[in-house]
C-alpha cells in the first residue's frame, strides 16, 4: 500500500492518498482504486480500470459468428451462459431464426441455474469482504453442485460454449430432469442455510446497513442496473419489462430494496436466488420434447443491418449491439457490460463513508473485471 | 412471500406478474424479430410529432428499434428534450457505440442507445462524424453514465468530446500509440508453428 | 531432593525402552565435548530418522507449506478460488493463500496478462522473497490463449517472469491446478536432490 501526501483544498489538514490494487485480495479482480482520505473519511475516489482489457470486441470482428460464442463466455466469467444467450439472441434476431421450444426451455433452466451459481459466488466472497470466512465455504458448496450439473450437460464447468445460434449444442442427458430436481432440493435448503447464516448476523448488519447508499434516481443516472438498481427501489428487470426468450411465460417476482445500501444489494441477490428456483421449477414442469436446434447454416451470414438486444445477466442489463455487413463475420460487436456502468456509481456510493467500508461497498456492486474491461 | 418476518416487515416489495401460463402454445418465440410493438410505435408517433422538421430518413425503424439520426450540432438540444420531455422520459443511457466506416464513407458513426425505465421503450440515436475530425459534444452533463463510455470511445477510436478535453486513458495505458478499435489498426501478428 | 529409584512408589519413565539399549538418558554427554549425536535423545527415540542432506530437508519443509500469492487476474481465478474452497480444499497440500507478496512462495498467474498489468506483475514477482516459484495457470498465461490476436495481451507470462509449471486448460479444472501444485512439489524435491551436485539450491534466473 503506497501512501502519498497531498495538501487538501478545503482545509489545512492533509489528505492522504491511498492506493488500493491492482493486486489486492478484495478488489475482485485487477481493479485499482485511488482513495483520498481525510482521517478515516473518504474525500474522493478515482477508479482505474483496464488491467484486463483484452480487446475482445476487436477480436470478434475477425471471427465467424459461431466462434464468437466462446469469446462471450469469457466476458462475464461467472455468468457464462447468460452471456452466450445474449449474443445468440442478437444473432437470431438478425437472422430471424425461430428457436425450438425445447431449446428455449433448456436455455432458461441453465441460465437461471447460472444466476444462482453467480449469486452464490457473490454471497461467499461478500461474506469474506465483511470478515466472515464461513459463508465462502457454504457458497462454494452450492456453487460446486450447480457446476457439477453444468458439467453433465455441457461438458465444462465454466466455459460451456453450449448455447449456440439457433438452439443449444446437444440434447440434455437422460437423467437431466431427475438431476435438476435433486439439485433444486439441495439449493433450496442451501439458500435457506446461507440466508440464516449471514443475513441477520448482528455484525454483518452493523457493517452493511446504511453504508454506501445511492438513491434510485442517482443510480439510474449513473446507468446502474440489475440487483444494484433494484436495491435502490427501482423496479426494473429486463426479464419482465422487456421480456426476451420465453421469460414472459413464467411467474416470478422482482425483489426490490428500499434504502439502496449495501445490505439491500446483498439481500436482493439472496431473494433473487429464490425467484430463480421458482422459474426453474416452472420451466422443468413444462419442458417439452422435440428438436433442440433450428436449422442453421454452418456458416451464419446474417443480412446487413444492426441489432441491439438487452438481457438480464446476473449483474444487470447486458446489452449486445451487432452491426452486420452481410458477410460471415460481424462488422462491429459492442457489449454493454452491466459491471462497467455499475462501477461508475462507486464514486457516488463511497462519498463520505469510512475507509474501512470501501471494500464492502465495492463488493456489494459485484463487479467482474472481465466484462468491465472486455 | 419468503421474507424473514421480524426485521424486514414491509421492507421488501415483491411485484409478481400474473401471467396466463396456459396460453403458451399460442405465444410465438420472442427471439424472432417482431414488428414494432405498441410502446415503440407510440414512441415513433410521438417522435414525429415532437421533431416535425425531421425527414423520413432521420426517424426510421430498424428491426424492432426506432432510430433517430441527429446532426452533431443539435445533439445536446435533442438529448435534453429526450430526457426532460415527459412523453419520452429517457432517463437511462444504456450504451454508446462507435462504428468505424472510415474505409467506405469516411465517417465514424456514434450510436447512443437510450431506454426509458418509465415507459420501457428504447431508442437508437445515430450521429455521423467525419473521420478526419471526429468531434462530438459530450453528453456527460445530461447522463452521468456517458462518462466511461465516452472515455472508452476516446481511447479506442480517438473521438474528441467537446467540453471534455485531455481525457486520461481508461482502458489503455499512457503512451499507447494509435486507436486500436479502428479497422485500420492491425491485429497482433503471430507465427504459427 | 533426592529420589530413590528403587522405591516401589516412584516410577521413572525411560525412553531407552525403544532401542533396547540399557543406558540412562544423556549418558554419552560429557561437559566440554558437546552433545554426541550418537547418544542424543533424538537418535534413540527416532533412530536414523532425521539423517538427510540439509537441502533436501529444507525442500521437504518448503514443498509441504507453499503459500500462494492470492492474485486472480481473470476467469482462471474463479477456478483457483474453487480449488481453495470447500469442495477441493487445496489446504490439504499445505497450500494457503496469502494476500501479500512479502511472505508468499508461489505466484499462481491465473488469467490473461495484459500489457497494462505487466509492470505490476513484475513488481510483485520481485517483491517475493527467494526461493519463489511461478505457476502459469490456463492457456492465456501460458501463451495468450484465445486472445492470441489481441493488441493488448502479453503472449504468455513467461515473457515477463520465469515459469516453473504450466497448467493447460481454459480454464483448468481445480483438479488440474492441484495436479500442477503437486508437480511443483515434485520439482522442489528433485531440484534439492540435484543441487547437491550443482552446488546451489536455487536457479539463478539472471544467468538463464
Amino acid at each position: 500500500m503506497q501512501v502519498h501526501q497531498q495538501a487538501s483544498e478545503h482545509s489545512d489538514a492533509i489528505d492522504l492518498m491511498i492506493n488500493m490494487g491492482p493486486q489486492h485480495p478484495s478488489t475482485h479482480g485487477v481493479f485499482r482504486l485511488v482513495i483520498w482520505v481525510d482521517g478515516e473519511r473518504i474525500v474522493k475516489v478515482e477508479p482505474h480500470i483496464g488491467y484486463l482489457h483484452r480487446g475482445s470486441e476487436k477480436i470478434c470482428e475477425s471471427e465467424q459468428y459461431n466462434q464468437i460464442v466462446t469469446l462471450f463466455d469469457r466476458l462475464d466469467y461467472v455468468g457464462n451462459l447468460n452471456n452466450e444467450l445474449a449474443f445468440c439472441l442478437a444473432v437470431e434476431k438478425l437472422t430471424e431464426t425461430v428457436v425450438p421450444e425445447r431449446a428455449e426451455y433448456i436455455r432458461v433452466i441453465l441460465c437461471e441455474l447460472n444466476r444462482i451459481a453467480s449469486h452464490m459466488l457473490f454471497y461467499g466472497v461478500y461474506g469474506l469482504d465483511a470478515g466472515a470466512t464461513t459463508p465462502m465455504l457454504y457458497g462454494f458448496r452450492e456453487r460446486e453442485r450447480v457446476q457439477e450439473l453444468f458439467e453433465s450437460v455441457t461438458g465444462a464447468r465454466m466455459m460451456h460454449n453450449y448455447i449456440r445460434i439457433g438452439g443449444v449444442k446437444e440434447d440434455v442427458p437422460a437423467d437431466f430432469e431427475k438431476n435438476v430436481r435433486k439439485l433444486l432440493g439441495d439449493l433450496k435448503k442451501g439458500v435457506e442455510e446461507c440466508d440464516s447464516l449471514l443475513s441477520q448476523n448482528e455484525m454483518f448488519l452493523a457493517r452493511t446497513k446504511g453504508v454506501g447508499i445511492i438513491s434510485g434516481d442517482d443510480a439510474l443516472d449513473y446507468g446502474v442496473t440489475g440487483p444494484a438498481l433494484r436495491a435502490s427501489g427501482v423496479v426494473e428487470d429486463v426479464r419482465v419489462t422487456d421480456p426476451y426468450s420465453i421469460y414472459e411465460r413464467f411467474d416470478f417476482g422482482i425483489p426490490v430494496g428500499s434504502m439502496g445500501d449495501c445490505w439491500d444489494r446483498y439481500f436482493v441477490r439472496v431473494e433473487e436466488m429464490r425467484e430463480s428456483i421458482k422459474i426453474i421449477e416452472q420451466a422443468l414442469a413444462e419442458l417439452p420434447k422435440g428438436e433442440i436446434s433450428a436449422k442453421v447454416r454452418r456458416i451464419v451470414r446474417p443480412p446487413a443491418g444492426d441489432v441491439f438486444i438487452r438481457t438480464e445477466s446476473p449483474r444487470g442489463d447486458l446489452g449486445v449491439y451487432i452491426v452486420s455487413d452481410g458477410s460471415d463475420k460481424p462488422y462491429r460487436v459492442k457489449v454493454r457490460p452491466p459491471s462497467f456502468a455499475n462501477l461508475q456509481a462507486l464514486e457516488s456510493m463511497l462519498k463520505d463513508t469510512y475507509i474501512a467500508d470501501a471494500v464492502l461497498v465495492l463488493g456489494s456492486i459485484d463487479i467482474i473485471m472481465g466484462e468491465v474491461d472486455r | 412471500m419468503m421474507l424473514n418476518d421480524h426485521l424486514m416487515k414491509g421492507h421488501y416489495t415483491i411485484t409478481t406478474r400474473n401471467n396466463n401460463i396456459s396460453s403458451k402454445s399460442e405465444t410465438q418465440s420472442s427471439s424472432v424479430a417482431k414488428p414494432l410493438d405498441q410502446k415503440e410505435s407510440e414512441l415513433l408517433k410521438n417522435l414525429k410529432l415532437a421533431f416535425a422538421e425531421f425527414s423520413e430518413t432521420e426517424v426510421s425503424v430498424s428491426l424492432d428499434m426506432v432510430v433517430l439520426r441527429v446532426e452533431p450540432g443539435r445533439l445536446l438540444d435533442i438529448c435534453e428534450s429526450l430526457k426532460s420531455n415527459p412523453k419520452f422520459s429517457f432517463n437511462y443511457l444504456s450504451c454508446i457505440t462507435v462504428v468505424d466506416y472510415e474505409e467506405q464513407e469516411e465517417i465514424f458513426e456514434m450510436v447512443y442507445h437510450l431506454v426509458s425505465i418509465d415507459y420501457h421503450h428504447k431508442l437508437a440515436m445515430k450521429v455521423s462524424l467525419p473521420s478526419n475530425s471526429p468531434v462530438v459534444p459530450s453528453i456527460f452533463k445530461i447522463w452521468k453514465s456517458a462518462d466511461w463510455f465516452e472515455r472508452e470511445a476516446h481511447d479506442l477510436f480517438g473521438i474528441q468530446f467537446e467540453g471534455r478535453e485531455n481525457l486520461p486513458p481508461l482502458l489503455l495505458y499512457e503512451g499507447f500509440e494509435g486507436y486500436p478499435g479502428r479497422k485500420s489498426f492491425p491485429f497482433h501478428e503471430y507465427e504459427e508453428w | 531432593m533426592e529420589i530413590d529409584e528403587n522405591s516401589p512408589n516412584i516410577h521413572i519413565p525411560r525412553l531407552d525402552g525403544f532401542t533396547g539399549i540399557e543406558k540412562p538418558l544423556g549418558a554419552g554427554y560429557e561437559p566440554g565435548q558437546g552433545n554426541n549425536p550418537a547418544d542424543s535423545v533424538f537418535n534413540r527415540v527416532l533412530p536414523n530418522a532425521l539423517t538427510a542432506k540439509s537441502d533436501e530437508l529444507f525442500a521437504l519443509a518448503r514443498k509441504s507449506s507453499l503459500w500462494t500469492l492470492s492474485f486472480g487476474l481473470a476467469c482462471c481465478a474463479i477456478e483457483m478460488i474453487s480449488a481453495h474452497a470447500s469442495h477441493h480444499d487445496l489446504d490439504r497440500f499445505g497450500v494457503v493463500t496469502w494476500p501479500s507478496p512479502r511472505q508468499a512462495d508461489v505466484m499462481i498467474v491465473a488469467g490473461t496478462v495484459v500489457k497494462k498489468m505487466a509492470d505490476p506483475i513484475k513488481l510483485l514477482y520481485e517483491q517475493m522473497p527467494d526461493p519463489k516459484w511461478v505457476i502459469a495457470m490456463g492457456s492465456c498465461a501460458t501463451n495468450g490463449g484465445p486472445y492470441y490476436k489481441s493488441y493488448s495481451v502479453v503472449m504468455g507470462v513467461d515473457h515477463l517472469i520465469p515459469v516453473d509449471v504450466y497448467v493447460p486448460g481454459c480454464p483448468p479444472r481445480p483438479e488440474a491446478l492441484i495436479y500442477g501444485v503437486m508437480q511443483l512439489q515434485e520439482k522442489i524435491k528433485n531440484d534439492a536432490k540435484r543441487s547437491f551436485d550443482e552446488g546451489s539450491l536455487h536457479h539463478n534466473y539472471e544467468e538463464q
